[in-house]
């Protein structure tokens, strides 16, 4: 019989606020240990949590985006456990009353369009960090991030096969960065991803599923949820039964390993948060978090095929960041003549060496208005198309504008039709049996006296007017 | 009402000594018992109550208010190594 | 002078005919006598009530004196301040002095009140009879063979003895109430939300609320006054909170158009007959100064008590959780493991009583028992809440005992915690509605004081003032001090 996955994620995403969730604390990375801390987040006696206004609308921009509904009274409980980086010996989330619920997100498989239903969106604080590495027997602890706030984003079990999970969490993450909500750095930690994994026979009830934790990259995720399912699927046909648990994903070994039943263990006794009333938020307020809403991924693939008249590949492409859209459309405006061929130097010619120089567009030397004076290089014949890819790689290198580097390297296309007839008459005399050849009608051989002509030139003779003044001296030798 | 306290006391994170969980079990067990008058209270679609007032959650602005007062706050702590709070170690 | 009220001792300040250094060392010079005997401060710091009683006579040089220029005021040890110790009367805040004051502390200080120093409480707060304390029991100084009620015990039995004019308690379940009745003197639980509850030491956040210990009516609405005020860093600091004029209130001397409710479920057999009769004949003194009593009954609040002791329980639970010995505090010697450090340092830590509030509240919230327990808590508060709207419909305030019963003897029902939190029965229901509640003297039983006890609806604190005015101008069991202190009963 065959076997059906079924996977639900869980995304904790940190909402990009300049401070944290209930103080005023900075949220900047990389600060020195505990120097972003004060009474509230430390969880000193007597002292009171505030939500950040912010992170509140951000997350309600987020509940937009999917589609969702957004719960205009809301609730904060208290989930309780003990945990050195977790100060106040409990976490403010929302429990009860999330502020998104029933959302849902598109995602391309290779059976086309699937939805993905999103169950809800609740906010909670993040907890600090606790260090183990090259100490002895105690750990540090460091609570500056204790208190950022955090999305938590709980879809439905609808994923069928680990590429459909990779596909929604890059579908959610591409949202996220669009919406600028979060740094969504997983590097950082700033979106982090549980999956829910269980096998069944299609059609019979959901099995019992664990909880993968630990997947910190797409690579992780996938090669997590893949190694669980083959687990799953081997113990039950061996007779054997999966258990409710956390289990961790070590990336070393490739293998998802049983936290113990720690689950068990845990009893969070979620309670109404007494410090914090329900948070009330007006339809006219969710009304202007909605006008303020930014262009999506969606509506930008279909603005660019319209607009400039891509195709859906080249799209699809210079749609995948905000900020590569947003190259492309400084590029276009500065190249008006031809979006087309902005678009496709952009995706083909730029985002490749970006690529082997391990650089973003973001960090890219060559500037949109760079790129656009190179363009217009080409647009007005001063080089070929072939140079023009030369000429990009010396900038990429140089930093220089490319007439700069046309000037300093000569490169300027040769348009005087006296030089190309000079050079014409040149491979014709030293080629006598392909001229005849020629004349007496393989016309193939027209090719190879416009290769000899261009290389003769190192590339700079125009190649349409290569081709003008080679039919007329060819004729004149018949 | 049987409480276990050892368990409760587990999930509160107190130790307790034998001649305490003696004492308690009993104190508990009747403090429980005298809780459970509430069931004879009809409270069928009786909304709960978590805060006194019917008011909404007043929000902050997004502005970085607090400086670092590190050694201030870390003054009153048992133990602190470079700046970090040190505990036995995390078992993950 | 030292049973003075606040206020007179203002005219006096404001006079010049004393100052407040000279105010300052003669109760300075009260707590050293008397504060061996009834043990109500817990830390004192002669210096720094000096230092600022000089500066307080400084400004007075300079500026227009503020709302509480130069009168000392006491503050529980629940309340966070800068200088000195603070520790809820608890051993796991061994070592803890706070980097920030409450809120309330930086009011009394803006309005130029000399605090001077931090009463004895219930560990926690939690205890009605100050005997849970890790610095050991407080004294009533009518009797020291007595408790003088509490969580804010040594607040009250420290205005009591004249060891200060005038104190800062908190009250969860009647915390301030029941210890003021039973010590004599004035106790104000303000609406919740009227009064920050920043930097105090949260017990139940939901009940929580700090309020004045004083001699007199008005002294308790100068406090207030000062007191008082939205803080946008409590989210349950109320913002448009009606306003209140504090001092025009007790300016009251009559009841003429009152209706007193007397609810039912406040006059009971199982409660000490002349406490009952004291506080019947406080009523009939109300109405020959105007008002009309009027019958209520408050059919919920027999359950109360039960509510109560599952959501104050509840929330302490978790707000005690971050007493683990990792960033201040008392931590255990050599922690074995990560365990070990919050089992043992938590069980030293902490004291009997607040173990069984830990516990119960822990298993009241743990799975399985929540709907039962938690949740029909929150849905009884809700029909105890609803008892007093009906109630507020018929009549503009509600009278009632304050305590069933006088003070007991030390040590009595220690080993009995459920009759010991059944004392509370006639406070805890104000908190459980967010009213406002003041107690004030109307008798003396067994030769110790009796309170009643005034409450009213949200934010009509003007309300219990004018009623607690109109009775104090007329009865005189606000100016009985106990002799043993120097007072005049």
């Amino acid at each position: 019989m065959s076997w059906e996955v079924v996977i639900g994620l869980e995304v904790h995403c940190q909402i990009n606020t300049d401070t944290k969730a209930f103080c005023g604390c900075s949220t900047a990375f990389g600060a020195e240990p505990n120097t972003q801390t004060c009474p509230v987040c430390l969880g000193m006696p007597g002292q009171l949590p505030v939500l950040n206004v912010l992170a509140a609308e951000k997350t309600v921009l987020t509940g937009l985006a999917i589609h969702a509904d957004i719960n205009l009274e809301s609730k904060f409980d208290r989930k309780n456990y003990f945990y050195p980086d977790l100060p106040k010996g409990y976490q403010i989330s929302q429990f009860a009353v999330p502020l998104v619920e029933r959302g849902h997100l598109n995602i391309p498989t290779a059976d086309g369009e699937k939805r993905i239903g999103i169950t809800r969106i609740h906010m909670e604080e993040d907890a600090g960090k606790s260090m183990h590495e090259g100490l002895d027997g105690v750990s540090h602890i460091d609570l500056n991030r204790s208190g950022v706030p955090l999305m938590e984003i709980v879809s439905e079990p609808d994923m069928r096969s680990s590429d459909e999970a990779v596909s929604y969490l890059k579908q959610l993450h591409q949202l996220i960065r669009f919406l600028d909500v979060s740094g969504a750095d997983m590097e950082k930690g700033q979106f982090r991803c549980d999956a829910n994994v269980s096998v069944r026979h299609p059609g019979e009830p959901f099995g019992t599923r664990a909880e993968l934790k630990n997947l910190n990259s797409f690579r992780f995720i996938k090669q997590a949820i893949d190694f669980e399912v083959i687990r799953q699927i081997e113990l039950i046909e061996d007779g054997g039964k999966v258990v409710q648990e956390t289990r961790l994903y070590d990336s070393v070994k490739g293998e998802t390993r049983s936290m113990r039943g720690k689950e068990e263990a845990h009893d969070y006794r979620y309670f109404p948060e007494p410090d914090l009333p329900p948070l009330r938020i007006s339809q006219q307020e969710v009304d202007s978090i909605r006008a303020g809403m930014p262009e999506l991924p969606e509506q930008l693939r279909q603005r660019f095929e319209t607009e400039f008249g891509l195709s859906p590949y080249d799209a699809n492409v210079l749609s995948q960041t905000r900020e590569l859209a947003d190259y492309y459309e400084s590029l276009a405006a500065a190249h008006p003549a031809d979006p087309k061929r902005a678009a496709n130097w952009l995706a083909n010619e730029l985002l490749g060496r970006l690529k082997e120089a391990g650089k973003d567009i973001a960090d890219s030397p060559i500037s949109a208005h760079a790129l656009a004076g190179l363009l217009a290089r080409i647009a007005d014949d001063t080089i070929s198309g072939k140079i023009a890819k030369d000429v990009l790689d010396a900038m990429m290198l140089s930093g220089k504008d490319a007439d700069t580097i046309i000037e300093e390297k000569g490169l300027k296309q040769v348009t005087d039709s006296g030089a190309i007839d000079g050079i014409i008459e040149e491979i014709l005399d030293a080629n006598p049996e392909q001229v005849q050849g020629y004349l007496d009608g393989k016309d193939r051989l027209f090719g190879f006296f416009v290769g000899q002509v261009m290389k003769a030139s190192r590339g700079k003779a125009n190649p349409a007017m290569v081709n003008d003044r080679l039919k007329e001296l060819l004729a004149k030798r018949g | 009402m049987d409480i276990d306290v050892r368990k409760t006391a587990m999930l509160a994170r107190i130790a307790l000594t034998d001649a305490e969980a003696a004492e308690l079990q009993p104190q508990l067990s009747s403090i429980l018992g005298y809780i459970e008058t509430l069931s004879e209270v009809n409270t069928e679609g009786v909304e709960a109550t978590a805060h006194p007032h019917d008011t909404a959650m007043p929000l902050r602005a997004n502005v970085v208010t607090n400086s670092n007062r590190r050694d201030a706050l870390q003054a009153v702590a048992p133990k602190i190594e470079s700046g970090l709070y040190v505990v036995p170690k995390v078992i993950e | 002078m030292a049973y003075q009220s606040l206020s007179e001792l203002k005219t006096r300040l404001d006079s010049g005919e004393t100052t407040a250094v000279d105010l300052a060392r003669l109760y300075l010079a009260r707590i050293e006598a008397h504060n061996e005997t009834l043990n109500a401060f817990v830390h004192i710091d002669p210096e720094h009530v000096l230092a600022q009683a000089e500066g307080s006579d400084n400004y007075r040089k300079k500026h227009a004196a503020r709302p509480l220029e130069g009168l000392p005021i006491a503050v529980k040890d629940i309340f966070c301040t800068q200088d000195g110790p603070t520790r809820c009367c608890s051993n796991i805040l061994e070592g803890f002095e706070a980097p920030y004051d409450a809120h309330v502390i930086s009011k009394l200080k803006q309005a130029g009140a000399v605090l001077v120093g931090k009463t004895n409480m219930d560990e926690f707060a939690m205890g009605s009879s100050t005997g849970t304390s890790a610095f050991g029991p407080c004294r009533n100084p009518w009797d020291i063979e007595r408790i003088p009620g509490g969580s804010s015990g040594g607040s009250a039995s420290a205005v009591s003895a004249a060891l200060t004019p005038a104190a800062l308690g908190t009250d969860t379940g009647g915390s301030i109430r029941q210890p003021a009745a039973l010590t004599g003197i004035v106790g104000l639980k303000p609406t919740y939300g009227r009064v920050s509850r920043r930097g105090i030491i949260a017990f139940a956040s939901s009940l929580d609320q700090a309020g004045p210990m004083t001699r007199t009516v008005k002294d308790a609405a100068m406090i207030t006054a000062a007191i008082e005020g939205h803080d946008s860093l409590d989210a349950t600091s109320v913002a448009d909170a009606p306003a209140v004029d504090w001092l025009g209130a007790c300016d009251k001397t009559d009841m003429k158009g009152l209706r007193i409710g007397k609810p039912a479920e406040y006059f009971i057999d199982g409660m000490n007959p002349e406490v009952r009769k004291a506080v019947e004949d406080a009523l009939a003194a109300c109405e020959k100064l105007g008002a009309e009593v009027i019958d209520i009954s408050l059919p919920h609040t027999k359950y109360a008590v039960a509510a109560y002791y599952v959501i104050a329980p509840s929330e302490a639970s978790a707000n005690l959780s971050r007493y683990d010995g990792v960033r201040f505090g008392h931590r255990c010697d050599n922690p074995q493991d990560l365990l070990d450090l919050y089992t043992r340092s938590r069980d030293e830590g902490f004291g009997s009583e607040v173990k069984r509030r830990i516990l119960t509240g822990t298993f009241a919230l743990s799975s399985g028992y929540y709907d039962a327990y938690y949740l029909k808590a929150q849905q009884v508060r809700t029909l105890i809440r609803q008892d007093f709207a009906e109630a507020f419909e018929k009549v503009d305030i509600i009278a009632t005992p304050t305590s069933p019963v006088p003070a007991f003897k030390l040590g009595e029902n220690m080993d009995d915690p459920l009759t010991m939190y059944l004392s509370d029965i006639f406070t805890i229901a104000v908190n459980l509605a967010g009213l406002p509640g003041l107690s004030q003297p109307c008798g003396m039983v067994e030769s110790m004081p009796v309170g009643l006890q005034w409450i009213a609806p949200a934010w009509k604190e003007d309300t219990l003032l004018q009623a607690a005015s109109a009775y104090e101008s007329a009865t005189d069991w606000h100016t009985q001090t106990p002799s043993a202190f120097g007072g005049e009963a």
